[in-house]
């Protein structure tokens, strides 16, 4: 029987014929970790007392409480920047030539076809997005990556996804992988890999399919894997270090479960609190906001910036309402001021500030007070995600995102066309 | 292959419970990296940390530990003292970071409640309800995860040159 994407990077990088089910041990080619789950990393690294250390592999990225919160954050950061120093690790993104960890592995190259990348943060499914099996994984394990260079892995069964049609306007991909996660459950794809297949595929910017990808993990998923195409390849050209070999499945290759998708037929979705699996079609919703929240690893990249400020350009922001907008790297911070949109952001009345992961997992630079709402274009919206227990966060496209907070309600830009 | 034998009280949470609420992010510093327990489930069961005693177990729905992958979940919930976490399903993430530090997990739906007396026999991979006298079985660990459970996580496992 023929094998998936997952089967087949395990397999190249176990050196075994890794089937699904099996538990192979295999080489990673990078690691990550950033300055939450770094710092536990580091302390295991010294209790393994190896005199191996594989930095070529190892990314250091601060990102969720940097630039320092407080004082307990800056003695956290201080690890992690004392830890790249004591052993010479290259690959440590000082604030100010950083930004979200996830955006940085593809920026800087480190996510390419075929390769297996390991994080020690949850969305590091992001890189399936350009032909990777990339996962999370634990601080503990990421020690073992840092001692031994390889790490264990159960070899997935995988969701085939058979996309087709193309999507309307102010639809994207986190309207896609919204319905996705809404059909199947939070826990849809425990264990499983996601694997896009079908003609649609073409049709989704590599963007679109980082946000995708992004959130396998939302329903449960250890990666989500798309193929790679000609768009993959432009995409990556000026960033990926090192050689790559693009992997595709064998057309007799055995899935435990098929979707099919009319990109076509999806409608702007919101995922209600609390649970990334309460999506509905924005149209059916009445929802007033406090906050609206555009950035993070899922759309905090230059295409989300361009399309929130196609839609905010010459509007105002709804006097109850802040718009925080965080572009998810330096890079695109300057794509922005290039491009003109900061000078749109700031007519419309939002706040901008540099890359941080900060206000999406409830760090700072945008918490939510007791009863207050945000639509986000983030990846969680569980119990007091972004601040206190009785907030509540929403999640839609960075379209959707900027539409509602010119409305104060959560609307589509169909809908503000309309007001 | 080596079995235990654990007896605790039962503390009883549904489904989907995520990290986030186990130990909320903005208490990942390392700061309180030893003292983790004193945060567990604060925003949800406020005071939960200091009720534990060593040695309870924690018994859930599907999907136990989903979202983030901060190991500071699963060693918040040992360093309270949790002998093991017996749940109908674990999220991926989690299930390993567990088994990797040594934190014993059982998956296994069982509907024993708050404060009854639960016994898990990794051995004979039963659960029993000692207060309703009712049991369940569960399905043993591949040989891998038996053997990391057996060297009590991974770093012993690489320490004895087994990785």
């Amino acid at each position: 029987m023929g094998k998936t994407i997952a089967e087949k990077i395990l397999s190249a990088k176990s050196g075994t014929d890794a089937k699904t089910g099996q538990i192979v041990v295999a080489d990673v080619d990078y690691v990550m970790v950033n300055d939450v789950t770094g710092p536990i990393a580091f302390r295991e690294y010294a209790k393994i007392g190896s005199s191996k250390m594989y930095k070529d592999r190892m990314v250091l990225i601060p990102d969720h409480y940097v630039p320092n919160k407080d004082i307990a954050s800056a003695v956290q950061a201080k690890e992690m920047r004392d830890f790249a120093n004591e052993h010479q690790v290259k690959n440590y993104y000082e604030v100010g030539r950083g930004g979200v960890c996830h955006q940085l592995m593809v920026e800087e190259g480190f996510a390419a076809p075929g390769r297996l990348i390991v994080g020690a943060d949850s969305h590091t499914c992001t890189y399936g997005a350009v032909n990777a099996l990339s996962t999370g994984i634990g601080s503990t394990e990421a020690a073992v990556v840092f001692a031994t260079g390889k790490l264990w892995f159960k070899v997935p069964e995988s969701i085939k996804v058979e996309l087709t049609g193309k999507f309307r306007p102010h639809v994207d991909g986190k309207d896609l992988i919204i319905q996705i996660i809404t059909d199947i459950g939070v826990d849809g794809a425990n264990y499983k890999a996601f694997e896009f297949h079908g003609p649609g595929v073409a049709n989704m910017t590599v963007a679109d399919r980082l946000c995708v990808s992004n959130m396998a993990i939302e329903a449960g998923g250890k990666a989500g894997i798309f193929p790679c195409d000609a768009l993959t390849e432009a995409y990556i050209k000026d960033k990926v270090r090192g050689t790559y070999t693009p992997v595709a499945a064998d057309p007799d290759a055995h899935y435990c479960r098929t979707l099919t998708y009319d990109l076509g037929q999806i409608e702007p979705m919101v995922a209600f609190p609390h649970l990334p699996s309460n999506g509905h079609k924005v149209k059916d919703t009445n929802v007033v906001i406090d906050q609206a929240y555009l950035g993070s690893c899922t759309n905090g990249r230059i295409e989300d910036m361009r399309a929130a400020a196609k839609v905010v350009k010459g509007r105002k922001v709804a006097p109850n309402v802040r718009f925080l907008v965080v572009p998810a790297s330096q890079r695109v911070y300057r794509q922005m001021l290039d491009e003109g949109l900061m000078q749109i952001f700031l007519d419309c009345g939002a706040f901008i500030s540099g890359p941080t992961c900060g206000a999406c997992l409830g760090g700072y630079m945008g918490i939510l007070a007791k009863g207050e709402r945000a639509v986000s274009s983030t990846n969680r919206n569980f119990i007091g995600r972004m601040g206190d227990k009785d907030s509540e966060v929403y999640l839609a496209n960075p379209e959707t995102v900027a539409a509602s907070a010119i409305a104060g309600r959560i609307v589509t830009p169909d809908q503000l066309e309309g007001q | 292959m080596t079995g235990k034998q654990i007896e605790g009280k039962v503390w009883r949470f549904g489904d989907n419970v995520d990290t986030d609420q186990i130990i909320p992010a903005e208490r990942l510093v390392s700061t309180n990296l030893d003292h983790l327990n004193d945060f567990i489930f604060e925003k949800v069961r406020p005071g939960f940390g200091q009720q534990v005693k060593k040695g309870d177990v924690l018994v859930a729905g599907r999907n136990f530990g989903c979202g983030s992958s901060r190991e500071h979940a699963p060693r918040s919930l040992m360093e309270a003292g949790f002998s093991v976490i017996v749940a109908e399903s674990f999220a991926r993430i989690f299930y390993r970071n567990s088994m990797n530090i040594g934190l014993l997990l059982v998956e296994c739906k069982t509907n024993a409640a708050e404060g009854d007396r639960l016994q898990v026999d990794t051995a004979a991979g039963t659960v029993k309800d000692l207060t309703t006298d009712r049991q369940w079985t569960f399905e043993k660990y591949p040989p891998f995860i038996q053997e990391l459970v057996d060297a009590g996580g991974l770093v012993n496992l690489v320490k004895e040159g087994k990785f």
